[in-house]
């Protein structure tokens, strides 16, 4: 339960992306979500679909890859069935055909052996045994004639099965070999038995006529897990079989299994119905799976390579992804800083304009009065303490004067609202407007350059707020600078549509956070000395005229101001 | 020489009253008016040398006021006072054919010289 929870929680958290503020650590939240995200869901299925890919392959492959040792297994046990069957029934036929008398006699049954031996290959000899288990007559290369198989097993069992072919073992003759042996029973109730050996060296021949490759070895074992033919690498005739004894099956089986020495192996194995043996297949599981493998490294490649495809993918995509989601989220929020500021501008305009207006008419009024007052005093000869009330109205009207002056230069803030626009040069404005400042640069020995580009095109623009503009910058800038400082101006063509201006100073610059604030109403650092509406006014009108104006500035170093004006007016905001 | 008779319209009466008197106290002669429709009922009735008018007022605008004056008495110099937005109103007014504009609170002797300057050139 608690791990459900936890999975739920973490999946939860997987989905959330972040939508507030602009910190680093959302994006990062972003786009490691979305990389987790994206790679579970591609890849997931992917492996999924080679894990079943694996299984059914591992599956169907298999059954290619085993159903030929399958087949040779089943064939090669046929060829042993069918060449036994044919002795046996040899057998049984000289059995059924010969009389107990011309099987005992010998000479008939040389002639016999010896046809025998010429249509049928690896019987070695061919005797007679009565049924108190003495052989009667013998044909073959030992001297068995007189000896008592009453007590051997086979005997007892060619009784009771009436037809027997035994293991493979040595007997008498210290050779493999089989027996076969075929019970007659007469009608009178007599019986006795017919018995040949076989030579094993065409089980030899058998297992190796399934061309067999260095590292498989093909044997036969009996029930009890002896060899009954030589194998390669497991024993000879006669030896235990090191391996256990597989499940009884008349089918061709294949089983996996270790073997002795250590190798991996398939085994393919088939009882025999009769007599009781096992065809033995081994083949070293590396040769027989080699497809398999090679298969299965095909598959893993694929998969890796598909893997690291689908991971550089969702790594460039989701970077690019969160990078461009950066930058507009960024625009947004400049975009917003941009009007708000340019409302804060419009607003603080208007406020001005009504505040000048209002104060204007009262202000006017004081004037007047004071200056009637001065009137009347003047016109009176005997008016007493002249020089003290001449004083005291004086100091009314210098206040009025000054009330005067702030309330102009408000109004003429808010007035920055409106343009008029003409074609200009715009370096002819510059020359103009740097000639206000000729004076000042002497005086206090700066070098003021310009660099105007030549053939710059003319713009529609207010030759007034432009000039207003460029006084702003270049008073800063001068006050900015040392004695001996430089002001450099530059004009430029930005693009088709813009053309630009550069103001740079080599003056004290300004810290970050002044640079924050420089275009707000009010803001200054000069104190005393500034009504802190110089760049506010200044980025007004350059918002007024479509232009742009940007800012860069380091401490000690000096400020670059770069103004750029749009060649043809846009349709402007609130105009 | 007669006396020069003004006209001074503004909807500021204490405005307009200190101002008249203070002009009178330099020899004018100084009708007022409080707003547009006395102003150009004025006009009609006392026939001033000059009109010295606000640019704000309420109902008939100082604008209109100098738009009729222009229509029925094209040789009546017309001096505006303007308290807002100054330059632009100014501008506009002497484009408008108003002889010249003064930023409020104004300076009696500089008013005096512009009447001085209206009627001068205007003989």
């Amino acid at each position: 339960m608690a791990t459900w929870k936890w999975l739920e929680k973490a999946i939860g958290r997987l989905f959330r992306m972040p939508d507030q503020g602009s910190s680093p650590e959302r994006y990062r939240v972003i786009r490691r979500n979305m990389i987790i995200l994206i790679t579970v869901v591609t890849l997931l299925p992917l492996f999924i679909m080679a894990f079943m890919n694996y299984v059914q392959f591992q599956g169907v492959l298999r059954q290619e890859v085993l159903a030929p040792m399958r087949v040779l297994v089943n064939k090669t046990r046929n060829s042993f069935e069918l060449w036994l069957a044919e002795r046996e029934s040899t057998v049984s036929f000289i059995a059924s055909d010969y009389s107990f008398e011309e099987l005992s006699n010998e000479k008939r049954l040389n002639s016999l052996f010896r046809v025998l031996r010429q249509e049928f290959s690896g019987f070695v000899d061919l005797g007679l045994i009565d049924s108190k288990g003495n052989q009667v007559s013998y044909t073959g290369p030992y001297n068995l004639r007189g000896k008592n198989y009453s007590d051997q097993s086979w005997y007892q069992q060619v009784r009771v099965e009436r037809k027997y072919i035994s293991d493979v073992f040595m007997g008498y003759r210290k050779f493999p070999h089989v027996v076969i042996a075929v019970q007659r029973c007469t009608d009178s109730g007599e019986w006795w038995v017919v018995r040949a050996t076989i030579d094993t060296s065409r089980f030899d021949k058998l297992i190796a006529s399934m061309g067999l490759d260095a590292q498989s070895d093909a044997f036969l074992i009996n029930r009890e897990g002896i060899l009954q033919t030589r194998s390669k690498f497991y024993g000879d005739v006669l030896e235990k079989f090191p391996m256990p004894v597989p499940m009884r099956s008349y089918e061709p089986t294949v089983i996996e299994s270790v073997d002795p020495q250590g190798r991996d192996v398939v085994v393919a194995y088939s009882y025999f119905l009769r007599p009781d043996f096992i065809l033995i297949l081994v083949k070293p599981k590396v040769g027989v799976l080699k497809a398999w493998s090679a298969l299965r490294g095909d598959l893993l490649v694929v998969l890796l390579i598909s893997v690291a495809v689908i991971l550089g993918a969702v790594f460039v995509l989701v970077d690019r992804l969160v990078k461009r989601m950066r930058e507009s989220d960024e625009k947004r929020e400049m975009a917003f800083l941009e009007v708000e500021h340019s409302h804060k501008l419009s607003s603080i305009g208007r406020l001005a304009a009504g505040v000048a207006h209002e104060i204007n008419n009262p202000l006017a009024i004081i004037g007047e009065k004071a200056g009637l007052f001065k009137d009347l005093m003047a016109l009176n000869p005997a008016f007493p303490d002249k020089e003290k009330f001449g004083s005291l109205i004086d100091s009314i009207e210098g206040s009025v004067d000054r009330c005067r002056t702030i309330t102009h230069r408000l109004l003429g803030f808010a007035r920055r609202m409106e343009v008029q626009i003409e074609l200009l040069d715009l370096n002819s404005v510059i020359r103009e407007t740097a000639g206000f400042l000729e004076k000042e640069a002497l005086y206090k020995n700066v070098e003021l350059r310009m660099i105007l580009a030549k053939d710059l095109p003319s713009i529609d623009s207010d030759r007034g707020q432009l000039q207003q503009v460029f006084l702003n910058i270049l008073s800063n800038a001068f006050a900015a600078v040392d004695e001996g400082g430089q002001v450099h101006v530059t004009t430029f063509l930005k693009d088709e549509d813009y053309l630009g201006v550069t103001i740079q100073d080599n003056g004290m610059g300004m810290s970050e956070e002044t640079l924050k604030h420089i275009f707000d109403p009010f803001f200054t650092t000069k104190k005393t000395k500034g009504t802190g509406l110089g760049l506010s006014i200044t980025y007004g009108i350059v918002k007024k005229l479509g232009g742009e104006i940007e800012v860069q500035s380091k401490p000690r170093v000096g400020s670059r101001f770069t103004v750029y004006l749009p060649r043809a007016p846009r349709e402007q905001q609130g105009n | 020489m007669e006396p020069w008779k003004i006209l001074l319209v503004d909807d500021e009466a204490d405005f307009a009253v200190t101002l008249a008197e203070r002009l009178r106290l330099r020899g004018l002669t100084v009708e007022t008016a409080f707003d547009g429709e006395q102003a150009l009922e004025k006009i009609e009735q006392d026939l001033p040398r000059i009109v010295v008018l606000d640019v704000m007022m309420p109902g008939l605008g100082g604008m209109e006021v100098l738009q009729r004056v222009r229509e029925d008495h094209p040789d009546l110099p017309v001096i505006l006072l303007t308290g807002h937005g100054s330059t632009r109103d100014g501008i506009e007014g002497m484009r408008m054919g108003a002889f010249d504009y003064l930023m409020k609170p104004i300076k009696i002797e500089e008013l005096v010289k512009k009447i001085e300057e209206a009627l001068g050139g205007g003989q």
